[in-house]
């Protein structure tokens, strides 16, 4: 067991690896740092911008390979280079993001991931009745939104909400700089409400489709008849034999969903004003700077293989045949 | 127990109670085509029937519809700046006085041709990576495995926006071969499974053995017998390229200025639209009633292809 994990685990290492290569080389052929010094009022001199990219590594004068070089030897001792803005180190920028955006996809995908297996078990158990009914409707409607668009509906709802008597929640930004001690944290706990909402409502739409499809094939196996025949209540054979069995499947959704829970995690942090790394992305494309383009892209890869890591230790456990091999 | 003889007797051969009838029968089950079945059962869905005239009509609206109003999408109505839909602007008009209907219609025309032609060439790569990987297996197998592992690792959108520079100044199609390039590979997957199964079939190792080229082979053997899936496959992408779409140019890595897409309207609209719904809802509705549809078709088709599939439990 310990092994396999082992060995999974450098595998996905060197993807890591690759996939952040990947994104600096590919970020340096197509990005133009240059553009964001040109046109300047008052102008910079050649020479002066030409100093300043070299500063910052992204001279698009200098070959892309000893770049990419110059970088790396970098990345080896964990420095990621300096912003284009030049304000400070992408490692800092990064350990001041990556804070915001692990939370609001940790409790999302858990609240997703947990939510939508349940009412995926509970669909197909009471196939067709209205609790079905209406939970695929629904997530067949989510899953057919833009995040962009599931956002302005639940903005929308909230602040109808709030001027029909209800509290009304701040839409934009993810704490008050103005407020102090307590205020501050609970202020802090209900600004997470809305954009966890979004992305839980995603995942749990997500999962609970496949959830479904997965117990509605377990339900008509041999063994849950066996189980019920040797004495155990229907709730104890659904649930021992066969949620555990119908979750094998989902487990390895789990890691190839991560990705798609990351790309809503940007569109909920651009339309919530977070400074997470979503919209550091999104930032670092349309500022042109190829150090964070980069550093984003290692984060994503990083986090796409902890949950896969994490899918496979989860197979593993719920699996014993995977143990044994 | 409860079933008398008689009817089975029913049930098994209705023959013997009237040849002519019979003779009718297996005429028709012999003209109906694979093809014919699939439709017959796919009309009989009442789903995904609906789901089809959704997505025709969806269609008429996006290339009809603009006739029916005088407004332009490039014209300004300053005079009714965020008026609400009216008998002249339907769907309102938004802040700087662009009539909301006839922009609506024209990001849907591009969003509905991105979305076709994108997932037609995202099954297009599936198919053809997938079988080659299968087919070929050994040292190719692994290389083709490795990309899509190393593509599944980013996140497409991720390698689409460090890539969207290269789509300034350049035609749409751009953007459509990029977003089919960095999403074919679940199904790539899929793919490549099946052909693993169906090279050990004795048609294709016959084939083989009289030396037909691979390519060939995959083209005439491989291919066919995986058009089921591959339908299925491109009704889906055509909802997820449409989503993945107006993601990218909503931040503006998409669809590029001159050119209109559901996107480049959402995030037009969208600063605006908890204050003036009628400015973003209309098109939001629109686009979600399109995908809603095309997701449903893809449902009513694998039943109909695979009766025995999961779908058809819906």
């Amino acid at each position: 067991m310990l092994k396999f994990i082992a060995r999974r685990f450098v595998n996905y290492l060197i993807l890591v690896f690759i996939a952040t290569s990947l994104a600096y080389i590919l970020g340096s052929l197509t990005l133009n740092p240059r553009a964001r010094f040109e046109g300047r009022n008052p102008p910079l001199s050649q020479a002066s911008i030409h100093a300043i990219l070299h500063e910052r590594n992204a001279d698009p004068a200098t070959p892309v390979l000893v770049r990419y070089g110059r970088w790396l030897k970098g990345v080896s001792h964990g420095d990621f280079g300096i912003t284009i803005n030049g304000n400070g180190t992408v490692a800092d920028e990064i350990k001041r993001r990556a804070g915001v955006s692990l939370r609001l996809l940790i409790l999302g995908t858990v609240a997703g991931a947990v939510l939508g297996v349940f009412t995926g078990v509970f669909g197909a158990v009471r196939q067709r009745k209205p609790f079905d009914v209406g939970s695929t409707v629904v997530s067949y409607v989510v899953l057919a939104s833009p995040t962009v668009v599931s956002i302005i509906v639940i903005q929308t709802f909230f602040i109808w909400i709030g001027k029909h008597g209800g509290p009304l929640l701040p839409t934009a930004g993810e704490y008050d700089s103005n407020l102090h001690g307590l205020h501050f944290w609970t202020d802090r706990a209900v600004r997470l409400i809305m954009p966890t909402l979004t992305l839980g409502l995603f995942g749990l739409a997500f999962f609970s489709r496949y959830q479904r499809s997965a117990m509605l094939d377990v339900l008509g196996s041999d063994f849950l008849r066996t189980a019920r025949a040797k004495g155990l209540t229907r709730r104890q054979a659904l649930f021992k034999h066969g949620v555990r069995t119908a979750l094998i499947p989902i487990v390895t959704f789990f890691a190839y969903s991560f990705g798609l829970l990351l790309t809503g995690a940007t569109f909920t942090e651009t339309l919530f004003n977070w400074n997470g790394m979503g919209k550091y992305l999104v930032e670092s494309v349309q500022q042109h700077d190829v150090n964070a383009v980069a550093a984003v892209a290692c984060f994503t890869a990083v986090l796409v293989l902890l949950s896969g890591l994490l899918s496979d230790v989860l197979y593993a456990a719920l699996d014993p045949r995977v143990r044994t091999k | 127990m409860s079933t008398s003889p008689q009817e089975i007797f029913e049930v098994a051969g209705p023959s013997t109670e009237s040849p002519d009838a019979s003779k009718q029968e297996s005429v028709d089950a012999a003209s109906l085509s694979r093809g014919r079945l699939i439709l017959r059962r796919f009309f009989r869905q009442k789903l995904g029937v609906a789901g089809l005239i959704v997505l025709i009509l969806m269609f008429l609206l996006a290339y009809l519809g603009p006739y029916l109003t005088h407004w332009k999408y490039t014209d300004f109505d300053q005079a009714n700046i965020l008026t609400g839909p009216s008998s002249s602007h339907f769907f309102g008009v938004d802040d700087i006085g662009r009539d909301v209907y006839a922009r609506t219609l024209r990001g849907l025309q591009k969003s509905l041709i991105i979305g076709l032609v994108a997932a037609f060439l995202t099954t297009f790569f599936a198919a053809v990576m997938g079988s080659i990987a299968g087919y070929f297996g050994a040292k190719t197998d692994v290389v083709v495995v490795w990309v899509i592992d190393l593509l599944l690792v980013m996140p497409s959108f991720l390698l689409l926006a460090i890539l969207s520079p290269v789509l300034s100044g350049r035609s749409w199609l751009w953007l459509v071969l990029l977003l089919s390039v960095f999403t074919w590979m679940v199904t790539g997957r899929v793919v490549r499974g099946m052909a693993m199964s169906l090279r050990e079939r004795e048609y294709v190792l016959a084939a083989k053995f009289m030396g037909v080229r691979p390519a060939t082979i995959i083209r005439r053997h491989l291919l066919p017998n995986m058009a089921s899936l591959l339908i299925v496959d491109f009704t889906i992408n055509v909802g997820g390229t449409i989503v993945a779409e107006t993601g990218l140019s909503f931040f503006g890595f998409g669809v590029q200025p001159p050119d209109v897409s559901m996107g480049t309207v959402l995030a037009d609209e969208q600063n605006l639209a908890t204050v003036y719904p009628h400015v973003f809802m209309f098109g939001a509705g629109l686009l979600v009633l399109t995908v809603l549809s095309v997701s449903v078709i893809g449902d009513a088709l694998r039943d109909a292809i695979d009766p025995t599939s999961g779908a058809s439990r819906l």
